[in-house]
């Protein structure tokens, strides 16, 4: 049982670690301001998730554990709120998002 | 092992950091530094791990108060600067971030 | 943490103004773990101070406990969770593909629910899960940018719309 919950935290963490760098690789490689925010919303919703489910799952039940659970709730409900002011900052700014087609739900069928 | 993951969140941190150099734009720059806070939240976390520093995880939780707050505030005092541009030229507050 | 049965809005709003100074008393134990007198008195008089700026704030004037908390939300948060990894292996198949093969699309999608909150939750959201990002929230219609025309099209369908209002109708 240890053993496995030691595999499952190792599993977390290195995937976790993974697309946080796949985030940063994003950040640079995308072409403009609002293409880089989807490339660095990987590392701010499903990177802390995972890193910090591994490190859950080697604290185990303890005080350790309760603080960053709250650490992680605490990020998931800031990093969106913070992109959207960034989006609306740029917005309001005159930065157009580059060659981007409107679409509207008719559109769908 | 822990060691492997700070080193992915370093490495992920310069090219943040690169990112913020580069720019173009003020706005790159703020998405640039905002990240590098998540990262460093991220950081301090697998540091209390590594090292079996649980009081780590208290500097974590500030520095995630603190980054929030202050990538508003930031947001908050460039979104008053087209006003007092003549130009109001988005390529040109680039020069806002030094 | 819904509304209390009791109608009275002076009621439900000192029942919000306890459950907050409940919720940080014991965020405040949590953290700092040491019981001596002069640190719990420390600890009652910073609680006390919050609970007057979020007055002053007015932070109370419209039921802020009136977020749907419940099995339902964590029903939804397991959903969006699934969406969160799913959306982000197809951003990493774009970040790692030489080509790029980025599609942009910008679309106004109109928000299921009347509630303030519930539209906050969407918007939220919309931008946590990757590839897809709100950038303006009006009057209950937001203002999406997709990375992809996929992501958007999965976001038109409306599934997440119609689970965020369902979570208050229960």
């Amino acid at each position: 049982m240890e053993m496995m919950l030691n595999i499952a935290s190792w599993l977390l963490l290195t995937i976790g670690g993974f697309f946080v760098l796949i985030g940063g690789i994003g950040a640079l490689r995308m072409p403009d301001l609002y293409t880089r925010m989807h490339a660095a919303s990987v590392t701010d919703s499903i990177g802390p998730i995972l890193i910090i489910g591994g490190l859950m799952l080697q604290a185990g039940i303890t005080l350790a554990s309760l603080k960053l659970a709250a650490i992680l709730l605490f990020l998931l409900l800031t990093g969106p709120t913070a992109s959207n002011a960034l989006a609306s900052a740029a917005i309001l700014s005159g930065h157009r998002p580059d060659n981007a087609q409107e679409m509207s739900a008719p559109d769908l069928s | 092992m822990y060691i492997a993951v700070a080193l992915a969140l370093v490495l992920t941190m310069g090219l943040a950091l690169i990112r913020a150099l580069l720019g173009p734009s003020v706005y790159d720059r703020v998405l640039a530094v905002n990240m590098m806070g998540t990262k460093t939240v991220l950081l301090l976390s697998v540091i209390t791990f590594a090292f079996g520093r649980p009081d780590f995880l208290d500097l974590a939780l500030a520095y995630a108060l603190i980054n929030f707050i202050g990538v508003l505030a930031v947001l908050e005092f460039f979104r008053k600067r087209p006003e007092l541009d003549p130009e109001n030229n988005p390529d040109h507050n680039a020069e806002g971030a030094e | 943490m819904r509304k209390p049965d009791l109608h009275s809005p002076q009621i439900s709003r000192l029942a919000s103004i306890l459950t907050l100074f409940v919720l940080l008393s014991l965020t405040w134990i949590m953290w700092s773990g040491y019981f001596t007198s002069m640190l719990l008195f420390l600890g009652l008089v910073s609680c006390a101070l919050c609970i007057w700026l979020a007055l002053r704030m007015r932070f109370f004037d419209d039921y802020l406990f009136s977020m749907p908390v419940g099995m339902g939300l964590l029903g939804y948060w397991i959903w969006l969770l699934r969406e969160v990894i799913a959306s982000s292996l197809a951003v990493t198949r774009i970040v790692l593909s030489p080509r790029l093969p980025i599609s942009p699309r910008i679309a106004r999608i109109r928000a299921g629910s009347d509630h303030p909150y519930d539209q906050v939750l969407f918007a939220n959201s919309i931008t946590l899960t990757p590839g897809t990002l709100s950038m303006d929230l009006d009057d209950g219609v937001i203002t999406v940018h997709s990375l992809t025309e996929d992501g958007m099209r999965d976001l038109l369908s409306g599934e997440m719309n119609r689970r965020v209002t369902a979570l208050r109708r229960k």
